[in-house]
């Protein structure tokens, strides 16, 4: 051999600064396992990485938070000040982070569930503004000064929301993951039921009207955008029927199932 | 999703000289589309001027139609008192689409830019000649069952995904866009859909920095006779395999006036022409919608896995064209 292993480790610990020695010591590499670990990077590496861990070392003290987990500084920071289930928040966050993250990651309200993160499933779903929205499609930066609403937002102390009591009585979920989406939909559709809003199969879109009495089949198109893989769909349909019809329905009784238009 | 920097314009001065000076910058409304794209790293700006609490989300009656407001939700939209006595095919259309919470946050102007769901443009790791001119269409050799029937070429067959597009090519619409010039200019919704020679990412003729300021309706006699028929793999939310928007006005037993938009066919929100010809001055029956529809579907050209699509799209546009005159 051209020159032995030892050879690398004696020259790169030599142009190691005493710095340089107090990091690989903090790393907990000594004697062999030294020897080791600088033959395997050899000169050129050695010096990337002690200048890379020098340079994490700044960065989490310029933190001052004595974690090895502190967050480092916000690219692209943003503040924002909005309303969350009454409560007013102010973060600074990265302008990338969505609503669904700001809420699950910083403010510690899981209920909202990441399920697909591209607006496909529904489970992400919170009401802004007296709308329901997406999270995982709402950039937090756009909601600055607005007022959100989260499924840990609806009871009022002990009192659940009408819709939460009746997702309970009615057995409306199996795994519960899309439930917090559904409950904040359903919510909103009693509104929107309310200012007499169409949906697709509205049988005559000319005549605006007050309240809107649903049908079932007005139910589950307005709740299609909150998917549930449990298919738990029926019980859902039934939760909402009895708060917006008002009328208690016995929740053992068979769910009924409409053929769609098969016609085409 | 990459880093960028957010900015929320005070006005539309401010807003399009932040995006006309900077070329990956790009306005954000909704977001329901952009911010899906960005996380799949189909696109990748650097710069987003959110533009969503600019004062042009108004609807009202003008001169010669009803104007809707480029940031106007498409819930708002649908359920504007005058969009549904008198343009009921765009409210259909509209919530035709995507689901409630979609629709709460999609903007009108935004849904006019929206990109195709084709999965070969999804994926960055696939060929795409929208993506990158000269990578190749995925598509073209792949699975193509969703893809384009009509107005097609070889470079790309994509469909364009929007229901609420269908209504405005039939309806006749007006596209109405500034420039950070100060620069008016209006687009017939028809000729819209011009992609660059290049394609580069874009489906429109609008160039880098434009904005879309609203949208004209011009005035008709179609309210009592229109209909939007949808049909997808699923009840509801769910693209359209093909999906068809039918106007027409009637007299003496007669068709006097008719348009036919077509969706899920073609990379473009499609006018049927063929079809419209066929129909002028014709009795409303059935045999003359099946007439209609054969025309139009002449030039189709399937794909290895759409095929189905052709004869589809004549049985949608012979029932939504009953549909629209009480027929079925």
């Amino acid at each position: 051999m051209a020159f032995e292993e030892n050879d690398l480790v004696t020259d790169a610990e030599q142009r190691m600064t005493a710095d340089e020695e107090a990091l690989l010591d903090e790393l907990g590499i000594y004697g062999d396992s030294r020897r080791k670990f600088l033959g395997q990077l050899g000169g050129a590496g050695l010096g990337a990485l002690v200048l890379n861990i020098v340079a994490e070392q700044k960065a989490l003290a310029f933190n001052d938070s004595g974690s090895a987990y502190a967050t480092p500084a916000i690219e692209n920071s943003v503040t924002v000040t909005f309303n969350v289930n009454g409560v007013k928040k102010s973060l600074d966050l990265d302008s990338r982070m969505t609503l669904l993250d700001a809420l699950r990651e910083r403010l510690g309200l899981t209920g909202s569930k990441k399920g697909c993160d591209h607006g496909q499933c529904g489970a992400c779903t919170v009401i802004v503004e007296g709308r329901r929205v997406l999270g995982c499609l709402t950039l937090t930066a756009q909601c600055d000064g607005r007022s959100v609403t989260t499924i840990e937002g609806l009871a009022t102390g002990d009192q659940l929301h009408p819709i939460q009591t009746a997702f309970i009585k009615h057995d409306a979920f199996q795994c519960g993951f899309c439930t917090p989406g559904q409950i904040c939909s359903a919510v909103a559709l009693m509104q929107e039921a309310k200012n007499g809003d169409a949906s697709y199969v509205t049988p005559s879109v000319r005549q605006k009207t007050g309240a809107m009495q649903l049908s079932d089949e007005e139910i589950r198109e307005r709740m299609s955008g909150n998917l549930c893989r449990c298919g738990a769909y029926p019980n859902i349909v039934a939760a909402i029927r009895e708060i917006h019809t008002g009328k208690a329905t016995d929740p053992m009784a068979a769910a009924t199932m409409e053929v769609h238009d098969a016609t085409v | 999703m990459r880093p960028f920097k957010y900015t929320r314009a005070a006005d539309t001065g401010t807003a399009m000289l932040a995006v006309s000076s900077n070329k990956d910058a790009k306005y954000i409304a909704g977001g329901t589309n952009l911010l899906d794209l960005m996380k799949e790293g189909v696109e990748n700006p650097t710069e987003l001027v959110d533009i969503s609490r600019l004062n042009l989300s108004q609807i009202r009656t003008t001169a010669t139609g009803l104007s809707l407001g480029a940031l106007a939700t498409n819930s708002d939209t649908a359920n504007h008192p005058l969009v549904r006595r008198d343009y009921p095919l765009l409210t259909q259309a509209i919530l035709a689409g995507a689901s409630a919470q979609i629709r709460n946050m999609a903007t009108n102007g935004g849904n006019l830019m929206q990109q195709t769901r084709c999965a070969y443009f999804y994926d960055i790791a696939m060929p795409c000649n929208k993506r990158e001119m000269g990578s190749g269409c995925g598509a073209l050799e792949g699975f193509n069952r969703n893809h384009a029937i009509l107005g097609w070429n070889s470079n790309c067959v994509d469909v364009h995904p929007s229901d609420m597009c269908v209504a405005l090519v039939a309806l006749d619409a007006t596209v109405y866009v500034q420039d950070s010039g100060g620069k008016a200019r209006s687009i017939p919704f028809v000729d819209l859909y011009q992609p660059s020679a290049d394609m580069s990412m874009s489906d429109t003729s609008l160039k880098h920095g434009e904005l879309i300021t609203s949208i004209e309706l011009p005035k008709n006699s179609f309210a009592s006779n229109s209909y939007y028929l949808k049909v997808r793999d699923r009840a509801s939310y769910a693209f359209a395999l093909v999906s068809v928007g039918a106007a027409l006005e009637l007299s003496g037993g007669k068709i006097k006036h008719v348009r036919v938009g077509m969706g899920g066919v073609a990379p473009k929100p499609w006018r049927a022409m063929e079809a419209e010809k066929m129909l002028i001055g014709k009795a409303p029956t059935e045999e003359n919608f099946k007439a209609a529809a054969d025309a139009e579907m002449k030039a189709a050209k399937p794909l290895k896995h759409n095929t189905f699509k052709i004869e589809l799209s004549k049985r949608a546009m012979i029932l939504a064209l009953k549909r629209a005159t009480g027929k079925a």
